[in-house]
């Protein structure tokens, strides 16, 4: 039987600056919020003025994709060469790359995670990566979704939501994962030369993925009044939005950096939601993107999901027109609209009433323990196992961010599995009534306290701590 | 081809029951089984029923057309008008039995093209907007006298789709690969939970779910090959779905079907996902063995793809597609479809496959015929708001 420790118990504000607003407490963190814990929040605003070189270190996107192209393009060499058999060496070789850069960038941004002091600065950046979600199921976007966050989302937080938009919708990662780099405009100059391989009959023609998505899932949400024509009219006006190469025909700018091909533009102008855009090249684009980051739709499609991600499933109607109009008035400053969320008196309100994913379970395990697993390739087979891979939501639409879908029976038995097996690890380092007194503070339930103390071991103690409900809500 | 029935007028039994309403609610015994598979994404329905006796069908389908049955790599033949994918051999055979049918030019009732909300309706049954936040399966069980430690449904997967979320009590396997929490611990766990019912329902269901997959250790998830995966998972489903006392009901689902860019034909991506479903199929059925008979497999999508392909090889988001119903327990052997043809004042907003079935009467058909639920039944309650769908007749063996 382990012995209470007395202590000084932190406020629940505190506990929801260190959980709700951040990823977990670390040990001492909550102490750290307990002066004044929206100060605590407000401070962390900006993020890290530069990041730890474990992440600055990482290849650049255009650099792995440009190795990743070369590799694949061997293996489709080679595979000729052989009459059409695929050779499982170079399918293995390009297999190993990819997944070489992606358990690196997982594994950046898991220590990550636990080791920075700017813990609410990364959940924004969690949030709105899974905004501009490409998912790593598809290839070759594996190799460089974690760069995507590096690239597009940890630089552009201190600045204007058409900032992030333009940089996300102009990643290469973005263009391969929704196909825009082979959306040809049918009036192109490309779709009217002999440049095309005659043997294909196929008239060039667009490609509607990312004109959709932009507008379903990043800007106006899917009733923010649209209609199939501006979708198609907007995948005219983003064709041409491309990537880099230096391979046969495509050969042009930047192996694995964003392209804009004149050639395969779709010359006119359009009109979308009634208004026209006359623009040339890229231009039209940023124009799009321009007025749609404006729009009352995007900013409440915004505010809504911000609320449900850090607040309630069912977001506060009041709160959202609140963020909303923050989001409309500052010309959508996302410092600001950030800062709305904390000055929000509905965001300190009891109970905790957010159920962790998976993700945020797992972070916060690794902070209560301050522990960055060696093996990046523990956390994501438990990941893998829990239903929630990193990067690979499986979708554009990102991860969901309420209960009802992270609530799955089984799902639960994992969580209870995964706290296990920490608890083993971490053996009789710990005390689990002195960690879940700092780890939780003012929400560590006497209940809770009491089946710990009971406990037949340490390591049981753990276990019960990790798995039970003040641990597992944020 | 048949033609979509009449819809069956409700009549007979259901308006009995409806005059005396504790018959409404009364408890349906069923031994049926019912596996629904969802494959998310929009699966393109004119590939895996292939409309080749249509004089539209190579022209606008150009290089993702399949050949006409008997030449080299074509479909295989359903009949004068349709083709069953070439990559679903198996499926074929069960065909000939008779023990598969297809529904095609089926479509929920939404009619925009968001994948997310066009899974939400198909899920929640709802016949505009999503304002039905539980599933349309988790509603129709209510009948069932499933209840707590004693489910009729399960998720064969981590956590539970919506087809199945609701207030009937549901629940969820997947295969796992960590070390099990020792007896003790979990007991303490259980108790911990005692005061919180979200926590302490989902334990009971996931204890109760081991108890079952407890003899499968031959599950382990393997890494590598998606089709490997979804075998164990079918092989899974196959045991809970034997097991005495076990779900009568499972729910599986895919992904990677939105297949926007180099979708092939006869061989290529969307074959290999064909292929994958159809040996998932053949597993399910041999770890069935006679449960087979009792079984319907339902294979739905959100919506269709647009007939003509895109400027990438593939096809974008469109409307109409097809269902396949597999299983010794399904009157196959024929496709089930008022098809509206393709010429193109005949395609739903001048490019896709125009919708002439709602894909609820395919539900309410199984519903009604294999878990022998009553049609008012599932009006009021499983399918509300609006005007009912008909439901389509004879899906099932008698």
């Amino acid at each position: 039987m382990l012995a209470p420790v007395p202590g000084e118990i932190m406020s629940i504000e505190s506990v929801i600056a260190a959980n709700r607003f951040g990823l977990g407490a670390r040990p001492g963190e909550l102490k750290r919020a307990e002066p004044d814990p929206k100060i605590y929040l407000l401070e962390q605003l900006q993020g890290p003025s530069s990041q730890p070189a474990y992440i600055r270190d990482l290849p650049r996107s255009d650099k792995i994709l440009a190795e990743v192209l070369r590799i694949r393009k061997e293996q489709r060499a080679l595979k000729k060469k052989a009459g059409g058999e695929p050779i499982p060496e170079s399918m293995k070789m390009y297999g190993s790359t990819v997944r070489h850069f992606y358990v690196d960038q997982v594994g950046a941004r898991f220590r990550n995670c636990v080791q920075t002091d700017y813990p609410f600065h990364e959940r924004l950046v969690h949030f709105w990566s899974n905004h501009f979600a490409v998912s790593a199921d598809k290839q070759p976007v594996s190799a460089v979704a974690g760069a995507f966050e590096n690239e597009v989302i940890r630089p552009n937080l201190g600045g204007k939501f058409i900032d992030l938009l333009l940089a996300a919708e102009k990643h290469p990662a973005m263009i391969l994962y929704l196909d825009n780099e082979k959306s040809v405009g049918p009036n192109s100059d490309f779709a009217k030369s002999g440049k095309r391989r005659r043997k294909k009959k196929r008239p060039a023609d667009i490609n509607e993925n990312l004109a959709r998505e932009i507008l379903e899932l990043h800007t106006l949400g899917v009733d923010g009044g649209y209609r199939q024509g501006d979708v198609t009219a907007f995948a005219k006006v983003l064709t041409g939005w491309s990537m880099g190469s230096d391979q046969g025909r495509q050969k042009a700018g930047t192996p694995g950096a964003f392209l804009f091909r004149e050639n395969t533009h779709e010359p006119d102008s359009q009109v979308i939601m009634g208004e026209r855009y006359g623009q040339h090249g890229v231009a039209q684009g940023e124009a799009v993107l321009h007025k749609l980051a404006r729009h009352t739709s995007t900013a409440r499609f915004v505010a809504d999901k911000l609320v449900r991600h850090f607040v309630a499933d069912d977001p506060s109607v009041a709160m959202v027109d609140r963020v909303a109009a923050v989001f409309l008035e500052s010309g959508g400053d996302l410092p600001r609209v950030h800062e709305a969320l904390v000055n929000s008196k509905e965001s300190w309100q009891a109970p905790l009433s957010k159920y962790k994913t998976p993700e945020e379970f797992v972070i916060s395990t690794f902070r209560a323990f301050d522990y960055v697993p060696g093996k990046t390739k523990t956390i994501i087979r438990a990941l893998e196992q829990m239903g929630q891979s990193p990067f690979r939501p499986g979708s554009p639409a990102g991860w969901p961010d309420t209960a009802d879908h992270w609530g799955g029976a089984d799902a639960l038995y994992k969580r209870i599995e995964w706290a296990n097996s920490v608890a083993r690890i971490a053996g009789t380092r710990v005390n689990p009534l002195e960690l879940g007194e700092m780890v939780l503070g003012a929400n560590f339930s006497d209940h809770t306290r009491t089946a710990i103390s009971r406990a037949e071991s340490v390591v049981q103690g753990t276990t019960l701590l990790l798995a039970s409900p003040d641990f597992q809500r944020r | 081809m048949l033609h979509r029935r009449e819809l069956l007028k409700r009549a007979g039994i259901g308006a009995l029951a409806a005059g005396f309403p504790g018959l409404v609610f009364a408890k349906a015994e069923t031994d049926a089984r019912l596996v629904v598979f969802i494959l998310r994404g929009a699966m393109d329905g004119m590939a895996m029923l292939a409309p080749y006796g249509d004089g539209n069908y190579a022209g606008l389908r150009g290089e993702l057309a399949l050949a006409a049955p008997g030449h080299e790599g074509g479909l295989l033949k359903a009949d004068g008008l349709f083709g069953i994918h070439p990559a679903l051999k198996h499926t074929h055979e069960l065909y000939q039995k008779r023990q598969a049918l297809f529904v095609h030019a089926v479509a929920s009732p939404y009619r925009e093209r968001s994948h997310f909300e066009g899974q939400d309706q198909l899920e929640n049954g709802s016949t505009a907007g999503n304002f039905l936040r539980d599933g349309w399966l988790n509603r129709a069980l209510e009948p069932l006298a499933g209840g707590q430690g004693n489910e009729k449904a399960i998720a064969i997967s981590q956590n539970t789709p919506l087809v199945l979320r609701g207030s009937q009590p549901v629940t969820s396997w997947a295969p796992s690969r960590m070390p099990d929490a020792n007896e003790d611990t979990l007991h303490r766990i259980e108790s911990l939970y005692a005061h919180d019912e979200f926590f302490a329902t989902r334990l009971a269901q996931a204890i109760h779910a081991r108890e079952i997959a407890g003899g499968m250790s031959g599950v382990q998830q393997k890494r590598g090959k998606q089709a490997k995966q979804l075998k164990a998972l079918m092989q899974a489903s196959a045991r809970f779905l034997s097991a005495e006392n076990g779900p009568r009901i499972a729910v599986l689902e895919s992904g990677g079907w939105d297949t926007h860019a180099r979708q092939g034909a006869a061989s290529g991506s969307l074959a290999n996902k064909f292929a994958m479903l159809d040996q998932g199929i053949m597993a399910l059925q041999q770890e069935l063995g006679s449960v087979w008979a009792k079984t319907v497999v339902m294979v739905v999508t959100e919506f269709g793809r647009t007939v003509k392909v895109n400027g990438t090889r593939g096809t974008d988001h469109g409307t109409a597609t097809a269902a396949m119903l597999v299983g010794g327990a399904v009157n196959g052997g024929r496709v089930v479809a008022d098809w509206p043809g393709l010429a193109p004042s005949n395609l739903y907003q001048g490019r896709d496959l125009y919708p002439t079935t709602d894909i609820r009467s395919v539900f309410k058909g199984v519903l009604g015929q294999h878990l022998n639920l009553q049609e008012s039944f599932l009006d009021k309650h499983v399918f509300p708001g609006g005007k009912p769908a008909s439901m389509i007749e004879n899906l099932i063996r008698v």
